[in-house]
């Protein structure tokens, strides 16, 4: 099963990157040789395999829904490109 | 005396003991750094105006009998993908070039609590994808032992300042390998602690099931010193471990007798270098004389850990780095014409090409009617390796490899062929997958003068294991006291 320059230019859309013509071109054959290379994990009988999230933890960790001060606000929005008062600034987001 | 080839353990005392002071310190790394830095580009910014201000205010502080932190005064540097407050922090990306972290990672508050002197950041390759420190948007790093070749990666700017001795402590990450390679590559001690031992808090995301911080240095002392100053639960890492953390310096120090080693088949394979697989078995004799059996082992599912990675990081590092997107920090293209252009293009001429390439394979693993021939298959296995460790632990005490196939490449070698780059991590990713511990140990140099080293994996929180073990080969052996002398 190879991977077409179709492929990659959905996959691309759905990653949000914009890719020339150049690097769609060099991954669909780069990642054509990768997958190629994975499909080895086919051989494997991995029917009584289980999925954990957590190498040697199975409990889920829970913290009080409590408020804390933080005093980051201009430090986080000083990173930002484009600013507005306290706002981030995007272009239009709807019509 | 010539202060930049102490070790940290050495540093620390005579401080303590005001045979030396922090500013004293930090003015011979701050120099040797300056006149050897541009020859390896292991930092990519050195703090030195705060550095020798903080040694300062140690040194004050100290002379007025006030208690000083286990590395008060000692120089550490630290992998620019973790966040020190009012420093950049890049991940080496063009995304980040100008973001300025606005809190401190866990570990740094700890080190900066302890009393270490945070010098500088170091190079990597782009939000550590990669073994060659190559996928830098600002530059490789070279091996200070021939400037022609990598550090490895992708925490070699670590690595390679170490070897230099621009500090005598790094801070790495290591998500498939990304301490332990270098260091075996730069002739250094690189540990990666188990899964949860240590804060991922402020540790930029890669692949949150695999990444852990783990410290770089001389000497299995030194890494004793800096583990136990950064581990622990932390309440904004919910996979932190509450375990309590051993006293590692003292630890180190319990004696092998009785040791049982297992020595895995799989890894001692025909694509293995010569020079390695001699140089490992000379340490396997040393283990011997100290007391520790070695017996052999298998590991049959080896052989697809590349495979199982390769799924598993990209597919967690396509989520992670969804959030460069232009709109809050980072990079954010000016050739947009409408929002979605604006995420689609700020990424494409943010992220390096093997940033893409994995994200591209990420979204690729998850994207319906793929997930469960890729992601799910690849976690089922993943299980499967864990459990053959397991297995394997119920043998032996630890685990002995060589830490990566061949000795540090030439730049350029390999950088145009990402599955050989890939394979290069066939012995260190099994570890990140299982979640154990691992560590490299320099254990000889080849006929070109390139570092060698060995692997030790060990059981999960057995990181005391894998420290005794390198102070014992350390303790019969010199190589990991040779200084390079850079070119």
């Amino acid at each position: 099963m190879a991977l077409t320059r179709k492929d990659v230019e959905h996959v691309a859309k759905l990653a949000r990157l914009a890719l020339t013509d150049q690097e769609k071109e060099n991954f669909t054959g780069q990642l054509d040789n990768i997958l190629g290379y994975i499909e080895k994990l086919k051989e494997l009988d991995t029917k009584d395999s289980r999925i954990n999230a957590h190498p040697f933890s199975n409990k889920t960790v829970w913290r009080e829904d409590e408020a804390r001060r933080s005093d980051l606000k201009e430090a986080i929005l000083a990173n930002s490109p484009e600013r507005e008062e306290d706002f981030f600034k995007v272009k239009k987001v709807m019509d | 005396m010539d202060v930049t080839t102490l070790s940290a353990a050495e540093i620390a005392r005579k401080i303590k003991k005001k045979d030396l002071s922090a500013s004293e310190v930090a003015k011979s790394f701050l120099q040797k750094t300056k006149s050897t830095n541009p020859k390896l580009n292991a930092y990519l910014c050195v703090r030195e105006e705060i550095v020798l201000r903080s040694a300062k205010e140690l040194d004050d502080r100290i002379a007025k009998g006030e208690s000083a932190g286990d590395l008060a005064g000692v120089p550490i540097a630290i992998k620019d993908n973790i966040c020190v407050q009012k420093t950049k922090t890049t991940c080496s990306s063009k995304i980040l070039e100008n973001f300025v972290a606005p809190y401190d990672a866990t570990v740094i508050r700890k080190l900066k609590q302890a009393g270490a002197l945070l010098i500088g950041k170091t190079n990597l390759d782009e939000f550590a994808m990669g073994s060659s420190t190559e996928n830098s948007a600002f530059g490789v790093t070279k091996n200070p032992w021939d400037t022609s070749r990598v550090p490895g990666g992708s925490s070699g700017g670590s690595a390679s300042a170490v070897a230099a001795r621009l500090a005598p402590l790094a801070l790495g990450s290591d998500t498939g390998g990304s301490i332990r390679q270098p260091a075996s590559f730069c002739g250094i001690v690189g540990l990666k602690p188990t899964y949860g031992r240590v804060s991922r808090f402020g540790l930029v995301a890669f692949a949150s099931s695999l990444d852990q911080i783990g410290p770089f240095s001389i000497n299995a002392e030194d890494s004793a010193l800096l583990l136990k100053v950064i581990s622990g639960k932390d309440p904004l890492d919910s996979t932190s471990s509450d375990r309590p953390v051993p006293d590692y310096p003292v630890e180190l120090k319990k004696p092998l007798s009785g040791l049982k080693i297992g020595l895995p088949k799989e890894y001692f394979v025909k694509e293995l270098d010569e020079t390695i697989n001699d140089k490992i078995r000379d340490a396997v004799r040393i283990y011997e004389k100290l007391g520790a059996q070695v017996k052999d082992i298998s590991l049959p599912h080896t052989a697809y850990a590349v495979a199982v990675y390769y799924i598993l990081a990209p597919s967690e590092a396509s989520a992670n780095l969804a959030r460069y997107d232009g709109v809050r920090y980072g990079h954010r293209s000016r050739e947009a014409a409408n929002l979605i252009e604006m995420y689609e293009k700020s990424r494409d001429e943010g992220f390096g090409p093997e940033v893409k390439r994995r994200i591209m394979l990420g979204t690729y693993s998850l994207s319906s009617g793929y997930y469960d021939a890729y992601y799910s298959k690849a976690q089922k296995v993943r299980t499967i390796i864990r459990e053959e460790f397991n297995q394997a632990f119920k043998e032996v005490d630890a685990i002995l490899t060589p830490t990566v196939p061949t000795p540090a490449f030439k730049i350029g070698e390999k950088s145009s062929d990402p599955l050989q780059m890939y394979l290069s991590d066939i012995f260190t990713i099994s570890c990140n997958l299982a979640g154990i511990p691992g560590i490299s140990v320099p254990c000889g140099f080849t006929k070109e003068s390139l570092p060698v080293g060995f692997q030790i994996l060990g059981k999960p929180f057995d990181e005391s294991t894998l420290l005794s073990m390198t102070y014992h080969y350390q303790s019969q052996t010199s190589w990991h006291e040779r200084i390079p002398s850079v070119k």
